[in-house]
């Protein structure tokens, strides 16, 4: 067993620190506040090399590892819940399916531009009938000679709206159930697709989060992603992948919240002494400090099983509820060591709190991760 | 010379390892040993009670350096106009030629640069070495080095002071190379060792966390640079008389390899913090560039300039010309006002011999207040605009 | 063109702290990196890289081994050849014994039109190692660059002055030391941090290599020795003023006039 990073990982934890403390964390408060999208973050990490982080170069990707990608998404999280999430999304729910799905050509034409950031992406499953459960899908997709014509709607879709391309999920076949969806590559260009209300969130607020509607939208029948029937299993398994995202968010949110105490704690003076120096501060510390450790190995011990293409689905699941768990503790602790302080904007603990809850639900709510795990326990 | 542990006697104490400036002393089964990082500074071998650290000399052949005699410093002119830093070095100077007992030149370099001789005797030099040529009107790496180089070498000075300038720093280290010399560079304190009569030459190392003592042993002429603002000039003593030294200067445009096309003073008005009475300063703690027009308002009230720490120009806020510290300037006001400073080492080194400081900080336990005369804990953005009503009062008063 | 640039690892200075109690240095956790003005030298070669082409970039350090990393990190930022030469021979140079060490080394390598140099370290701040390669390999130098240019074998300079800057010419081969105002530097990217461990290569030179004159390197070959070292005095402890409203202002400067300061 191993627990160091690798040298190229070390490095890549160095560049993503700077990256976050210098570019994401002065706009971090700002892009909270106004809901902001912030394009000029995800131009700076195309630039990088960040929006491809685990695909080979041949397509676009920086040739690097999930565990490298999971850091970078940690590391963004510290400062910026949303830029965190832009990336994860972008990364594990928009490109990821079509390097593991696509075509030679889909991978040319869509992986490519995603990889290198031209493009961002984006991922349409939820309904407003199929959330939790996902197969319950209403989304139809007729084929009409060399077109698929797609009705419906999505929602709470992140990077809705600012994406190009957009992985989406439907029905080919009603009366199959699971087995009657299809997965398929939309750009946003399409006809008949279109962006439908932006959402006002408790947190991420800078993440666009909006419904996707499709009104006889056109899709060529080569933008089939997969096999006809095969979206349900599609889905599943970049959602799994997409948790280790998603608890590397939670993560790097915990982490940012703890970083932002211990700092606070040694300057901030009550009766005569620094509040480091009282114990039941400290205890508090102390236990947010270990959960976050323990997240920690979590994340990185899926990723790594990811990279080493070992099964991972348990694992993820296991990360992302812990994590997630652990943030929304953190944070939440967090804001009672800053106290009235904490509960204002002019601390980014608040932020971090709300920024928090989101990973307890999305991908997956931690009663799915749960139900996720038992079955991997109990089969 | 070279550092030497002696394991038996070492009893693993770490107290050197505490000591040590360059994290080169690292502990193995219980005993201290020695790193690639070593310097050989010494900073061990005092910190050790066991004496288990000596620093070896190594006895090196010695070479006969009594034909070095007499103390020479570069008097810098820019534009036929001699810099502070000449006269700061002539009175730091002549403190070093009267200790050794040896004669104090001024060297200048220039073309029709004859009228400022005077001057440079009446501040305290007994000669000037005057080296005048067309092709020395505007600096040059190559022609001064030239010039000076082939100068020690048939006059042969024990000591040359440059002063640390964006030119001085680039003559210098030509200079040194060129006689294969050491050269200290921008030293804040200059010393004779009473027995060996050499030059001790302290400057702040380590980004001014540490103070270094350098000594030249064993080569001519000891050669350091010399920062700005630091030393104290004399007052100017029109009786003084002196000896002008006119040297020939052998030099041919094809000896500088470079060509100086223009010299564009900036159009931005200077940032003359060493001349200033008053300083006025903003860090981190003002959270916004914004923060430094409040800041500004107060420096004009009081008749005084705009400073800076590191952290206020790392962020963007403020150019570097404002910056005072071990990498900015170092300054001396009357007033030094710190606003949001925490007080970082570095920061300190550039103001704390200021004649009275001023700190306003959230933060009570900011190293700042350690050095301050005055200290008020406050936002900066309430106490600012009070002081500034307090002195429109004093002034109407 | 073939450029050299000169970088050194150093303990980021600005993360140091002082042991209010025992006066020492507080090393743990201080960061190494990559000096800054150094960061400025390697930029400015890459933005050359960037625009013309067959600019081919070598980073060259002397250090101890842990100095890999900060080669490894200018080679994931896109230069091509990584020299770092570490010999325990090397250790306690002074700024004479450096140049003549990095000259040797530059000697080896061999063909070059520029060597860039960062103008000082952040952990000397001599700025001397520059302008000493530039005497020992008797080349033109050019020092606080704050702008530049290239034209054929010429370098139009920026250089900068206390008051302004002057505009220079120099002719390749040169030596030039860059300071922070000549350009942001870039971050390294992902994927050149992985080619930088898995393509690229770091060489390791000890002082037999660049067959250098073993007396006039490391702390023997040093004109200049460091006496002693010690941490500046802090100064007293002045006086707080209570309170933070205008009669803590007014009492300011009462005290203020009352010892005729303003």
């Amino acid at each position: 067993m191993n627990f160091s990073l690798t040298k190229e990982q070390e490095m890549v934890r160095k560049l993503m620190k700077e990256f976050s403390e210098n570019e994401v964390k002065p706009i971090a408060a700002e892009v909270d506040e106004t809901e902001r999208f912030p394009r000029e973050t995800v131009e700076k990490m195309a630039r990088y090399d960040i929006m491809g982080i685990p695909f080979p170069k041949q397509y676009g990707g920086a040739g690097g590892d999930n565990l490298s990608y999971a850091i970078a998404v940690e590391e963004l999280s510290k400062v910026c819940g949303t830029t965190g999430v832009i990336l994860s999304a972008h990364t594990s729910l928009g490109a990821h399916p079509i390097y593991q799905y696509g075509t030679e050509e889909q991978k040319m034409k869509y992986l490519v531009p995603l990889a290198k950031g031209e493009k961002l992406g984006a991922f349409g499953l939820t309904e407003p009938n199929a959330g939790t459960d996902s197969s319950a899908q209403q989304t139809v997709a007729v084929l009409d000679g060399d077109n698929y014509i797609l009705n419906g709607s999505k929602v709470f879709i992140t990077n809705g709206g600012e994406a190009d391309i957009y992985i989406i999920f439907a029905m080919t076949d009603k009366s199959k159930g699971n087995k009657g969806i299809s997965a398929f590559i939309v750009e946003k260009e399409f006809k008949g697709f279109s962006i439908g209300k932006k959402e006002d969130k408790m947190g991420i607020r800078g993440s666009s989060t909006t419904e996707l509607i499709f009104e006889n939208c056109i899709v060529p029948k080569e933008n089939l992603l997969g096999q006809v029937g095969k979206g349900f299993g599609i889905a599943m398994q970049t959602l799994d992948g997409g948790r280790i995202g998603i608890a590397a968010q939670a993560l790097g949110i915990a982490e940012g919240a703890l970083d932002e105490c211990a700092k606070y704690m040694k300057e901030r003076k009550q009766f005569g002494k620094p509040l480091a120096a009282f114990q039941g501060l400290q205890w508090m510390v102390a236990e947010m400090a270990t959960k976050v450790e323990a997240a920690k190995l979590l994340v990185y011990s899926a990723a790594d099983k990811k990279d080493k293409k070992l099964p991972f689905s348990a694992e993820a699941a296991m990360a992302k509820l812990f994590a997630a768990e652990a943030a929304m503790e953190v944070t939440t602790k967090a804001v009672q060591i800053f106290g009235g302080y904490g509960y204002t904007r002019d601390y980014p603990v608040e932020r971090m709190m709300r920024d928090a809850k989101i990973t307890e639900i999305y991908e997956g709510t931690s009663q799915v991760q749960k139900m996720v795990i038992a079955a991997k326990v109990l089969k | 010379m070279g550092v030497k542990i002696f394991s038996e006697k070492c009893k693993g104490c770490k107290l050197c390892i505490k000591a040590c400036p360059f994290n080169a002393i690292v502990m193995k089964d219980g005993k201290a040993v020695l790193n690639d990082n070593c310097t050989g500074c010494g900073a061990c071998e005092t910190s050790c009670k066991f004496k288990a650290i000596i620093v070896e000399k190594v006895e090196k052949e010695t070479k006969d350096l009594s034909g070095y005699k007499g103390v020479w410093v570069f008097a810098e002119q820019r534009n036929g106009k001699l810099m502070g830093t000449a006269f700061e070095l002539i009175g730091e100077g002549r403190k070093l030629a009267d200790k050794l007992g040896v004669e104090l030149s001024a060297v200048l370099l220039g073309y029709n640069v004859a009228g400022l001789t005077d001057e440079l005797i009446h501040h305290g030099a007994d000669k000037v070495i005057l080296a005048e040529h067309p092709e020395l009107k505007l600096y040059t790496t190559d022609g001064y080095t030239k010039v000076i180089t082939d100068l020690v070498n048939s006059k042969k000075p024990e000591i040359i002071l440059i002063g640390a300038t964006n030119i001085g720093r680039d003559l210098g280290p030509r200079i040194a190379a060129r006689l294969d010399t050491g050269l200290t560079a921008d030293c804040t304190k200059l010393e004779i060792d009473d027995e060996q009569k050499i030059l001790l030459q302290t400057r702040p190392a380590f980004g001014g966390n540490i103070m270094a003592t350098i000594i030249t042993p064993n080569h001519r002429p000891q050669m350091a640079t010399v920062r700005p603002g630091v030393m104290k000039k004399m007052s100017a003593d029109s009786s003084r008389k002196g000896i002008v030294d006119k040297v020939d200067v052998v030099l041919d445009k094809k000896d500088i390899r470079t060509v100086v096309k223009e010299v564009v003073k900036s159009a931005k008005q200077a940032v003359n913090l060493i001349d200033a009475e008053v300083i006025v300063s903003g860090g981190r703690g003002l959270g916004n560039p914004e923060g430094f027009k409040l800041i500004g308002e107060l420096a004009a009230e009081l008749g005084g300039v705009v400073g800076s720490s590191r952290a206020a120009v790392d962020s963007g806020w403020i150019s570097q010309d404002h910056q005072v510290g071990q990498t900015g300037k170092t300054v001396r006001p009357k007033i030094y006002i710190a606003c949001g400073i925490s007080g970082a080492i570095q920061h300190l080194a550039g103001m704390q011999s200021s004649d009275c400081i001023i700190a306003v900080n959230k933060n009570p336990d900011a190293p700042i207040f350690d050095v301050a005369d005055y200290g008020i804990v406050g936002d900066l953005y309430k106490v600012i605009p009070m002081m500034v009503e307090e002195i429109k009062k004093v002034k109407e008063a | 063109m073939k450029i050299i640039v000169c970088i050194k690892q150093v303990p980021d200075t600005n993360e140091v702290k002082l042991d209010p109690k025992t006066g020492t240095l507080i090393r743990d956790g201080v960061p190494s990196i990559i000096n800054h003005d150094d960061m400025n030298a390697l930029e400015e070669a890459l933005k050359l890289k960037d625009r013309y082409e067959d600019v081919e970039i070598t980073v060259l350090t002397m250090g101890p081994p842990q100095a890999d990393v900060a080669l490894r990190e200018a080679l994931a930022m896109g230069a091509d050849r990584a020299i770092l030469v570490s010999d325990r021979a090397v250790a306690g140079s002074d700024t004479w014994a450096t140049s003549n060490t990095l000259t040797a080394a530059i000697k080896k390598i061999g063909s070059y039109d520029m060597i860039f140099c960062g103008r000082q370290a952040i952990d000397g701040d001599t700025a001397q190692v520059g302008p000493q390669i530039a005497e020992k390999l008797d080349l033109p130098q050019v020092t606080y660059v704050q702008k530049m240019e290239v034209k054929g074998d010429t370098v139009t300079v920026q250089r900068a002055l206390e008051d302004g800057y002057e505009i220079i010419d120099v002719k390749m081969p040169c030596v030039l030391t860059a300071i922070k105002e000549l350009n942001s530097p870039r971050y390294a990217s992902v994927s050149g941090i992985f080619d930088a461990y898995r393509e690229k290569n770091v060489e390791v030179w000890s002082a037999k290599d660049i067959e250098v004159d073993l007396a006039i390197i490391g702390l023997n070959g040093s004109p200049t020795n460091v006496r002693r070292t010690f941490t500046p005095d802090p100064k007293g402890k002045g006086t707080m003023i209570p309170g933070c409203d205008k009669g803590t202002v007014c009492e300011l400067f009462n005290i203020l006039k009352e010892k005729h300061i303003i």
